[in-house]
């Protein structure tokens, strides 16, 4: 069964036509890379996901039903969680908060509980509490987790948005250039990571530009340019593809 | 030996000119047409003399020969530390909550006037830090909701004859809703769009308080506002229970004390709870915190209602212990001071706030010496006080890193 799925999707700013038609599908536990040039749409299409933007055609359907048109936090609810292209933590908070504040829509005590700090309400701080610091640890940041989001190397950054993002136990995690900035060994353990990832049977969707990482982790790729879809298949397959190699190296000399 | 390049020289040449080409129209043109010189000279030799004192100052710390002064001061501020090592949490708590309970019998009269009024406005700061300090979003009328929750009193008051205690939680209520009202409009406003609409809603419910003759008297406000009372066991004739209004000073202090207590406790546990981490998470990035699943309309909308109850609470006592209320407490400079306690103190510190409250309500009350130039000498004192502590007094401090700290 599929656990998302686009239809048909089409975003529009004012004239520009940023998302046409652009459809996919992806299966329950599937590492799957979104790739294309600069300016191609891969962040408009997690936007759309996320419900950051809206769509002016088209359906986004999640494990069978369709969350077009909720607002993110809804959809974020529902088992959508993402990172972003350049790192976006709440940077004045530890790491450990940071990772708390994703459960925030898996808790439910409010303001009366927290001010008498009812029982329920302390078990409850502790569970989100133990929760996050497994997320940490399965990124390996559980040594950092007391310390400030800004004071982390840049790495260790990238890492604890994607430990955040786990925290809530989502089912698919888009991961938005999550390479960027690394060193060649800071990546394959990164890849390691992803291969982690999706063995808890999470679905992952990838915006990588580090091909090596791309190749390396995902079993089938999606190729965009100009908001449309050009090219779907195995790695391999799209590394041979014309229109892919027309996309992001122009046309061949005559 | 001049220490200091050539350039600081030229600097305060050129400024002390300007000052003395600013002062002397002002000082030295008179009504009459004459024209005199001798009072310039002597302010502008005072203020020039005063500054190149501080310019030495400055100029001596930055090339440390101040040393011999420092490494006395640095050793004692580490005995200070040590001491205060040695000395836990619980020792200060126990200092700060017995001088507390004893103020009113080492004081007299005046003191407990002005400690009122500080323990007034620690309420309001620390709700107001809940939508300044926790959430982010910046409130310029927040005095609203004091006025809403003393004016929800006192015609409870007059009109029905309800006790404070009672109506307490109902000024919360009202104020609660008021803060709702304003919030729901700005909910998808940041930054200073937000801060001048929230500006306008302040000055609208004082012209409502204004105008509205016919419920709340408009500008000569209302009066005869009853007291809090408390029933008290009696035993003169036959053991019975008499209801007792307190107006007495000191039970004014130890209510607002207690209402005080209440707000301090209730904040910090809202701070160090799911929904503190979701206001922080706000404050930090708005839209990051919707697409980790933070309903953020609804958490600003609960941050406005809860920091609005707050207000409401020290509105009704402030209308309790005053037992008059008229617009005239509302006005916008007192919302430019709560929100200055909140800035000075540090945002989103508790401690921080309840020592900006103290700094801004006892400072002027001790430059009352120098009655005309009061204003003045606490601008500078605050303008000092942003310049080497730009964070506050206090500034905030993280929920796990009380052991890291030090690394940052």
């Amino acid at each position: 069964m599929s656990q998302l799925l686009l239809q048909k999707i089409s975003v529009q700013f004012g004239g520009l036509l940023a998302l046409s038609q652009v459809e996919f599908e992806l299966g329950s536990g599937e590492i799957v890379g979104l790739i294309g040039p600069n300016g191609a749409g891969k962040t408009t299409v997690f936007n759309v996901i996320t419900g950051v933007y809206r769509t002016s055609e088209g359906d986004v359907v999640l494990s069978g039903g369709s969350i077009l048109g909720k607002r993110p936090y809804e959809i974020f609810d529902l088992g959508v969680a993402r990172t972003f292209q350049n790192i976006r933590l709440f940077s004045n908070m530890t790491a450990v908060e940071n990772a708390m504040v994703a459960l925030h829509c898996r808790s439910r005590i409010g303001v009366i509980g927290s001010i008498l700090r009812t029982r329920s309400q302390r078990k409850e701080e502790r569970q989100i509490r133990e929760k996050s610091r497994e997320a940490l640890a399965f990124m390996g940041l559980e040594k950092y987790s007391d310390t400030i989001a800004h004071n982390l190397p840049y790495g260790l950054q990238r890492r604890l948005e994607i430990s955040r993002a786990l925290a809530s136990g989502p089912k698919i995690l888009l991961l938005d250039e999550p390479a960027a900035g690394m060193n060649p060994s800071e990546s394959m353990a990164l890849m390691e990571d992803i291969a982690r990832i999706a063995d808890l049977g999470i679905t992952i969707l990838l915006v990588e530009h580090d091909m090596k990482v791309v190749m390396g982790v995902c079993r089938r790729l999606i190729v965009i340019d100009h908001g449309v879809k050009i090219a779907e298949g195995k790695p391999v397959e799209i590394r041979k593809n014309p229109m892919v190699i027309e996309a992001y190296l122009g046309q061949p000399a005559e | 030996m001049i220490p200091g390049s050539k350039h600081i020289w030229k600097k305060y040449a050129i400024a002390m000119i300007w000052l003395l080409v600013l002062l002397w129209p002002l000082l030295g043109i008179h009504a009459d047409g004459t024209l005199t010189f001798s009072e310039t000279w002597s302010v502008w030799i005072w203020i020039a003399g005063v500054l190149l004192g501080l310019l030495m100052l400055v100029l001596a710390h930055r090339s440390s020969t101040s040393r011999m002064v420092r490494a006395p001061v640095a050793i004692a501020m580490e005995k200070i530390n040590r001491l205060g090592k040695v000395m836990p949490g619980k020792v200060w708590m126990v200092l700060i909550i017995s001088v507390s309970l004893l103020f009113p019998f080492l004081t007299d009269r005046y003191a407990q006037d002005v400690a009122i009024n500080v323990l007034v406005y620690v309420c309001l700061g620390l709700g107001l830090n809940i939508v300044v300090g926790l959430a982010g979003m910046l409130d310029l009328g927040y005095i609203a909701f004091y006025g809403v929750g003393a004016y929800t009193y006192a015609l409870l008051s007059i009109h029905y004859q309800f006790s404070f205690w009672l109506s307490l939680p109902i000024a919360a209520c009202f104020a609660a809703i008021a803060g709702c009202i304003i919030g729901y409009p700005t909910l998808r406003m940041r930054g200073d769009y937000l801060a001048i609409v929230t500006l306008g809603f302040g000055e609208i419910v004082r012209i409502i308080l204004n105008n509205w003759m016919e419920l709340t008297n408009g500008p000569n406000g209302i009066l005869g506002i009853n007291a809090p009372g408390l029933m008290l066991p009696q035993f003169s004739n036959g053991i019975g229970f008499e209801y007792i209004y307190l107006k007495k000073l000191h039970y004014l202090y130890y209510i607002v004390l207690l209402l005080c207590v209440f707000t301090v406790i209730a904040v910090h546990r809202l701070n160090f709870s799911r929904i503190g981490r979701a206001w922080e998470a706000i404050r930090e990035d708005e839209t990051v915190a919707e697409l980790m699943g933070v309903n953020i309309f609804r958490l600003k909308l609960l941050a406005y209602a809860m920091g609005a109850v707050f207000g409401g609470l020290a509105g009704a006592f402030f209308a309790a212990r005053m037992r008059f209320v008229s617009p005239e407490s509302f006005t916008f400079i007192e919302s430019a001071m709560v929100l200055a306690m909140v800035v000075l103190g540090g945002m989103g510190s508790i401690p921080g706030i309840i020592l900006g409250a103290m700094a801004l309500i006892v400072l002027p009350e001790l430059f009352r010496e120098v009655e005309l130039y009061r204003m003045l000498a606490f601008g500078a004192a605050m303008t000092v006080m942003m310049l080497f502590r730009p964070k506050g007094l206090i500034p905030a401090k993280r929920v796990g890193t009380r052991s890291e700290e030090r690394e940052g």
